[in-house]
């Protein structure tokens, strides 16, 4: 069987995919394949008009002839769009998917609609790793700050999900151990910001804030074999996800391993959200926003879900750069402020508009 | 869209103990914390024996320095700790159960940001450097967003329902400390000014400064230790309060009213003091059960003496540089509750 569509005149809500003598088959609201299609070209769009903008202004056209190694008559175009601003670019499309998948799964799992992968410890561990590697050691070479972040992030998640771990796992356990083992990294690393030189505690913000400038091609192939490895994987957990937000008991009735389950899930959210916070710092809002955007577009079926607010995610991260590099030029703002200044007045609406 | 409830966070439902037994903790409680309010007198870059703080209590010497040392450094720093403390764990608890959130604490009502952000437009703007001046704006700031955020939360579909407050504040928290971040980015100056404000700190605060906010926070203990039994119906649901004849719009305005005047009037003369307003009343709760009528009594006294407690550590710990008392409070505190967690939340 191909594809199977409702009636001509009343269309159903569900697209029914089955893969013939395949195991599989795959059941998505109708706008799954629309939203991702606009969405897509949307995000590519902006992150074209992104690059094209700055200190060395350069038409959308010749942008994308540049991109596609076609000439355009002008021999710094290469340099300036290829090497500066298409791994920028990208990174930042990157984080943003990373950071809104991790979010949908996270609030899925916890069945919190305010849960961020904040509250796993993951951007207070890398918070306090990079900024000690920042204040401490003055000079240190800015290609180890990925590291560090990382498992800086990673040992955290870790520590929170051992300590929360008592004869299987439990969502409550796990948000206040959260929130016990984040106040404690914070306050190390407030501890820091404090007392450190004051220029190291400047940069120390900034990458705080989170933020893709001066982003290459370095950081770009480090971020993008955890997308390609782990996004696969929550797609295949996406029907699981669907049951364990129905509850523990709900999920264990369909017969759901639960605790293995969010165990691997878990996993997947601290390796993305420890990815993308790792390469461009704590980009506040990307995570809880795109979430409930792609609800509002494509419904609560997590396999069309997990997508949309992915791309979501990356045009959020991609337009709050391109606000900031323009908002106050030539002086560059983080985006990881765009994403909370323009995050915090949409988020209102979208969930007002929500109830009614 | 279920936010987490505290009924839930503590391990279901614990009757109330028996009321012997919680009278007779809280006169514990108090004797403990004047046992701790002496040793924090006692205890400093200077040790000073006990007897002479008693004299310089009570048979003052103007001329003996211990006596000046006791008098107008220690007993003010005392207080304040004490009062913040008890203030901030109190809003704390009204918040939790007021938007029946264990992740709840004056933060999440935009409070901190509210201030910090006040701070920050304080040096920045209008280039002020005093502390009394920096707790005025800070109090302004702290209101004026609390504010907001009741009324945004308001306005949304239900009125101020648990969901509508704990998103408001999230989200006007991440707007003004993005403005608060971009300032401090941007301007250097203003960084290294308020950097150890922002730490939050009772070090430095005389009588004058205290005499400045206690009104306020002591009109804010009164207010919320007499709505106990009403934030304990509200935290059952607004439906079951409403069923009960509870006006409860009325109740929610009052404890909001009281959640500003203590954690407005606790981070304008102390800076905004962390974990203590979340992990608390969590701990109180563990104790006593769920009945507000005795969480926010015990909350105030838990607060006042773990407050009490990190001050005299951050003092001690790497003397003579003293740490910022907030991040002693989550260094002392995160393990203890993270031990409170693991044995007590079974579900």
């Amino acid at each position: 069987m191909g594809k199977q569509v409702g009636q001509e005149n009343t269309p159903a809500p569900w697209l029914v995919v089955r893969g013939g003598r395949l195991p599989l088959s795959v059941r998505l609201d109708r706008r799954v394949p629309w939203v991702l299609l606009v969405g897509l070209l949307a995000t590519l769009a902006v992150m074209v008009v992104n690059m094209g903008v700055g200190e060395y202004p350069i038409p959308p056209v010749d942008v994308l002839k540049t991109v596609l190694h076609l000439p355009t008559g002008n021999s710094d175009h290469s340099f300036i769009v290829n090497t500066l601003r298409l791994p920028r670019m990208l990174v930042a499309a990157l984080v943003g998917v990373a950071l809104g998948l991790a979010g949908a799964i996270l609030q899925a799992l916890t069945r919190n609609p305010l849960a961020s992968p904040g509250i796993l410890g993951i951007n207070a561990g890398a918070g306090l790793a990079a900024v000690s590697l920042i204040v401490l050691f003055d000079r240190v070479s800015a290609s180890l700050l990925p590291l560090a972040a990382f498992g800086g992030a990673f040992l955290v998640a870790l520590a929170i999900y051992g300590l929360a771990w008592r004869a299987g796992d439990s969502p409550t356990r796990l948000i206040l151990i959260g929130i016990g083992l984040t106040a404690v990294a914070q306050a190390l690393t407030t501890l820091m910001i404090t007392f450190g030189d004051i220029n190291n505690v400047q940069r120390a913000l900034v990458w705080l804030t989170g933020s893709v400038y001066g982003r290459t091609w370095d950081e770009f192939w480090a971020l993008l074999p955890w997308l390609v490895l782990l996004g696969p994987v929550a797609l295949l957990l996406a029907r699981d996800l669907d049951a364990l937000s129905l509850g523990d008991e709900v999920a264990r009735s369909l017969g759901s391993p639960v605790d293995l389950q969010r165990g691997i899930l878990l996993g997947v959210v601290v390796g993305l959200a420890g990815a993308a916070v790792a390469t461009a710092g704590t980009i506040g809002f990307v995570g809880l926003m795109a979430p409930h955007i792609a609800r509002r577009l494509v419904g609560p079926g997590h396999l069309g879900l997990l997508p949309t607010a992915g791309l979501t995610g990356a045009f959020l991260v991609v337009t709050a750069d391109l606000v900031g590099r323009t908002l106050l030029a030539p002086t560059e703002l983080p985006c990881g402020l765009v994403t909370a200044a323009i995050g915090a007045p949409f988020f209102l609406y979208l969930l007002w508009r929500q109830r009614s | 869209m279920g936010v987490v409830t505290t009924s839930t966070a503590s391990g279901g439902l614990r009757l109330v103990r028996s009321r012997g037994g919680l009278v007779a903790g809280l006169v514990l409680g108090l004797a403990l914390l004047l046992a701790i309010l002496l040793a924090s007198l006692a205890f400093g870059a200077a040790e000073i024996p006990l007897p002479e703080v008693w004299a310089a209590l009570f048979a003052f010497d103007a001329g003996a320095t211990n006596h000046l040392i006791v008098r107008t450094l220690r007993v003010p720093r005392a207080l304040v700790a004490a009062l913040v403390g008890a203030s901030l764990a109190v809003a704390g608890a009204l918040v939790q159960g007021l938007t029946r959130n264990p992740l709840g604490d004056p933060g999440i009502l935009g409070i901190n940001a509210g201030a910090a952000l006040g701070v920050v437009v304080a040096v920045f703007l209008f280039q002020i450097h005093t502390l009394s001046l920096f707790a005025l704006f800070a109090f302004a700031g702290a209101a004026l967003t609390a504010t907001a955020v009741y009324g945004l939360g308001a306005w949304g579909r239900g009125g101020p329902t648990p969901l509508n407050l704990t998103i408001a504040g999230a989200a006007l928290t991440a707007l003004l400390s993005s403005f608060t971040t971009a300032i401090l980015i941007l301007n250097q100056r203003t960084l290294e000014e308020v950097r150890f404000w922002l730490a939050g700190s009772v070090a430095g605060r005389d009588l004058a400064l205290l005499a400045q906010v206690a009104p306020y926070l002591l009109a804010g203990l009164m207010l919320a230790f007499g709505l106990g039994r009403q934030i304990t119906t509200i935290t059952l649901g607004d439906d079951v309060a409403r069923g009960l004849g509870q006006n409860t719009a009325w109740v929610k305005a009052l404890a909001a009213l009281a959640v500003v005047l203590l954690a407005g009037g606790s981070v304008a003369v102390a800076g905004p003091i962390g974990f203590i307003g979340l992990v608390i009343p969590h701990m109180v709760r563990f104790w006593v059960g769920v009945d507000y009528r005795w969480v926010l009594p015990y909350a105030a006294l838990a607060g006042a003496i773990f407050l009490l407690i990190s001050d005299v550590a951050a003092r001690l710990l790497l003397r003579p540089t003293e740490l910022p008392v907030g991040v002693m409070t989550a260094l002392l505190g995160g393990p203890f509750f993270i031990y409170l967690v693991r044995w007590r939340v079974r579900r």
